[in-house]
C-alpha cells in the first residue's frame, strides 16, 4: 500500500497518526506542500517563520541516501542563512577554489576561482544533499519548540486532487489507511517525476541528452588528494568520455563517469564493474569504498507555467537541468525565496492573488536561464555532432597555451541567482551612476560592515536600504510595513559597499524585496515614489 | 599589431553555442564549406596580413 521507493539516509519525520484523520470533515490548511525534499522543507520554513501554518506531506519517513546534489551555490547559503540554517552548511561543507582540466592525460591549465572578498558566504560549498536536507529539517524541528507552525507528515502519500477555484481538495493514503484534506494553496516540491504534475495532466517537455552517466561516491583510505575540482576531457584510460572529480565532506570523493547512451545499468552498477573503471582512472593499488553509486541520465525541460490556479510548482517539479554548473537544488531554493513571502503577502490580504502570477514569470524566466546554461555546458562536454566535437577538441588544443580560449572551455558554470531583468515587479531605476550588478532584478550582493554583513541587515521583509540618504525609519504602505536600514559608505572600510550599491553615485535610497532583490533605487528619499514602488512591488496595479 | 592572444570575445559561451548551432543538420562537406566562408569572412575583418600570418601559424602549431 505505501512502499518506499527509496532507502532512507536519516530517518527525521516517523508516521504518526493526525487528528486530520478522524475529522468528520476534511480539515482546511491556508498551506499543504506536497514533498519533503529540500524545496518542499525550505517552503516549509519561509513560511512558517513568517507565521502561516504549513503542512508537508512526504510519501516515506525521511531524507533519501545518496549525495546526489553535492554543489550549494552562494545564494542557496544566503536564503539557508535567513531561515536560521546556512551556518550548519558552511561548517560541514567543503569550499574549493582550484580547478584542474585535463584533456587526454595532460593537465591543460588549471584556475583559481579568487572568489570576491567581502561576502559572509563563499561563492560555493560541496556537501552532499542528505546534510543539507538535515540541517533544514533540524531547524524546522528548534523553530517548531517554539511555536512556529511547521507540521511535516511522514509516510502521507497524495493519491488523488481535486483542483475547486479557491482551494484544492486532497486524498491522502497512510499506513492506516486514506483521509480527505483540503488546502487554500497547494505546492508541489514533488521532484522531477512529479506525481502532482501527473495527476494534473501538465505537461513538462524538453530536450532529452542521449548520455548517462556514472556516480561513484568514494571514500579515500589515504586522504592524498587535494580539495581540487578536476575535469578530464577525453582520458585515455578509457572509463568514461569524460570524468569529473570532486570532493566531499567526511573524506568522500564524487567521481562522475560519462559512459555513454546504450549502456547495460545492471552491468555498469555491479561493483567489479565500478571498481574497473574507479582503477582504471585512479591507477591500481589505491585503496577505498564505494559508499554510493547510481547512474544518471538528464533532461533539459520545464513546466510551460508554475501556477495552476492555487496550485505552484516549485524546484525539479516545475523545471529540470542538465546537472553541469549545478543549477537543480540551487534554482529550486530561488524558487523558494521568490514564492515564500508573496504568497505570505497574499494570505495576509495585503497583495492580490495575482502576485502569484509573477512568481511563474520571475521563476519561468530564470529556468530559461538555467536551462540554457546547463545545455551549453552539456553541448560541450558532450558534444553532439562530428563539427561539434572538431570545435570542442580544437577549444581545448588552443587552450593548453593560449588564455584566449580558455573562457570558451565549458564544464559547468557556476550557478548565479536570475536577474529579473524586465520582470513584472521592478520600480524605477532612478540611479544612472550605479553599478548594474544593483538594478532594479538584481539579488542584493552581500558587502562587509562592521559588525557583520550587508544581507544580515536586509532579512527577509521589504526594507528600504539608504547609503548616505535621509529617509523615514518606519513607513507603512498599505498594511506593509517597510522598515529602513541606513548605511554608510563609511560602515565598510573595504570599499565594497559603495563599489556595489553606489558606483559614481554618493548616496543611494534602495527599495528592496523580502526575497533580497532590488526592486527599485533613487538616489535621495521621495515618499511618493517609494509608496508607488512597494504597491508595484507587491502586484498592486 | 600583433595577434590578440588574451579572452577578448564578449559573451564566450553565446558565441559558442551560435557557432555550433550554425552547423546543426549540416553533412561534413556543408560543415568545411561554411568554416571556409567563415575564415575568410573573419580574415577580411582583420585585414592585417601579419596579424593573419600570425594566426595561422598558431593554428599550424595546433597546440
Amino acid at each position: 500500500m505505501l512502499n518506499d521507493r527509496y532507502s532512507l539516509a536519516f530517518k527525521l519525520y516517523p508516521y504518526e497518526r493526525s487528528s486530520d484523520q478522524d475529522a468528520a470533515q476534511p480539515v482546511r490548511h491556508p498551506v499543504v506542500i506536497v514533498g519533503g525534499g529540500p524545496i518542499g522543507i525550505a517552503t516549509a520554513l519561509d513560511l512558517g517563520q513568517q507565521g502561516i501554518p504549513v503542512l508537508v506531506l512526504d510519501d516515506h519517513e525521511g531524507i533519501g541516501m545518496g549525495s546526489r546534489a553535492i554543489c550549494f551555490a552562494k545564494r542557496t547559503l544566503e536564503i539557508a542563512d535567513r531561515y536560521g540554517c546556512g551556518r550548519p552548511m558552511v561548517e560541514k561543507g567543503v569550499v574549493w577554489n582550484l580547478g584542474k582540466v585535463f584533456h587526454e592525460d595532460r593537465q591543460i591549465y588549471d584556475f583559481n576561482l579568487l572568489p570576491e572578498a567581502g561576502h559572509k558566504y563563499p561563492a560555493f560549498i560541496n556537501l552532499q544533499q542528505p546534510y543539507f536536507e538535515r540541517f533544514m529539517v533540524e531547524r524546522v524541528r528548534e523553530l517548531q519548540a517554539t511555536g512556529t507552525p511547521i507540521e511535516i507528515r511522514g509516510k502521507n502519500r497524495l493519491d488523488a486532487i481535486e483542483v475547486r477555484d479557491d482551494h484544492v481538495v486532497l486524498d491522502i493514503m497512510t499506513p492506516e489507511g486514506p483521509y480527505r484534506i483540503e488546502a487554500d494553496w497547494l505546492i508541489g516540491c514533488d521532484g522531477a517525476s512529479s506525481p502532482l504534475r501527473g495527476m494534473m495532466g501538465l505537461d513538462f517537455e524538453g530536450r532529452v541528452f542521449q548520455d548517462s552517466f556514472l556516480i561513484a561516491d568514494i571514500r579515500m583510505h589515504n586522504d592524498d588528494f587535494p580539495t581540487e575540482r578536476w575535469f578530464w576531457f577525453e582520458p585515455t584510460h578509457g572509463a568514461g568520455a569524460s570524468t569529473l572529480l570532486h570532493k566531499q565532506p567526511d573524506d568522500v570523493w564524487r567521481v562522475d563517469f560519462q559512459i555513454g547512451w546504450n549502456v547495460d545499468r545492471k552491468e555498469e552498477m555491479k561493483e567489479e564493474n565500478i571498481r574497473r573503471r574507479l582503477d582504471a582512472f585512479l591507477g591500481e593499488g589505491l585503496g577505498y569504498d564505494i559508499v554510493w553509486s547510481s547512474i544518471y541520465t538528464f533532461q533539459c525541460r520545464r513546466m510551460k507555467q508554475f501556477r495552476h490556479g492555487r496550485v505552484l510548482f516549485a524546484g525539479d517539479s516545475a523545471h529540470q537541468v542538465a546537472p553541469f554548473g549545478a543549477r537543480g537544488a540551487n534554482s529550486g531554493m530561488q524558487d523558494v525565496d521568490n514564492l515564500g513571502w508573496k504568497l505570505g503577502l497574499v494570505l495576509k490580504g495585503q497583495a492580490p492573488e495575482s502576485l502569484m502570477d509573477s512568481y511563474d514569470t520571475e521563476r519561468c524566466f530564470a529556468a530559461d536561464e538555467n536551462i540554457l546554461n546547463s545545455s551549453r555546458s552539456t553541448d560541450f562536454i558532450t558534444p553532439k555532432s562530428k563539427i561539434s566535437h572538431t570545435f570542442r577538441n580544437a577549444v581545448l588544443q588552443l587552450a593548453e597555451k593560449h588564455a584566449f580560449a580558455r573562457p570558451l572551455v565549458n564544464s559547468g558554470r557556476l550557478s548565479l541567482p536570475c536577474v529579473y531583468d524586465n520582470g513584472p515587479l521592478n520600480g524605477e531605476d532612478a540611479l544612472p551612476e550605479a553599478p548594474a550588478r544593483t538594478r532594479p532584478g538584481a539579488p542584493c550582493p552581500d558587502a562587509p560592515l562592521a559588525d557583520g554583513f550587508v544581507l544580515d541587515r536586509l532579512g527577509g521583509d521589504f526594507v528600504l536600504l539608504t547609503i548616505d540618504a535621509d529617509a523615514p525609519e518606519q513607513l507603512d504602505v498599505g498594511g506593509i510595513a517597510l522598515r529602513r536600514v541606513k548605511l554608510s559608505v563609511n560602515d565598510d572600510a573595504t570599499g565594497a559597499l559603495a563599489e556595489r550599491y553606489l558606483g559614481g553615485a554618493t548616496s543611494a535610497v534602495l527599495l528592496i524585496r523580502p526575497d533580497q532583490h532590488v526592486a527599485a533605487r533613487w538616489a535621495a528619499f521621495d515618499e511618493s515614489a517609494v509608496r508607488r514602488a512597494v504597491g508595484h512591488a507587491c502586484g498592486k496595479e | 599589431m600583433d595577434l590578440i592572444l588574451t579572452p577578448n570575445i564578449t559573451d564566450p559561451d553565446g558565441f559558442y553555442a551560435r557557432l555550433i548551432a550554425a552547423h546543426d543538420g549540416l553533412s561534413d562537406e556543408e560543415s568545411a564549406a561554411l568554416n571556409a566562408r567563415l575564415i575568410l569572412v573573419l580574415a577580411n575583418q582583420i585585414g592585417n596580413a601579419a596579424v593573419l600570418e600570425q594566426a595561422l601559424a598558431l593554428a599550424q602549431v595546433g597546440k
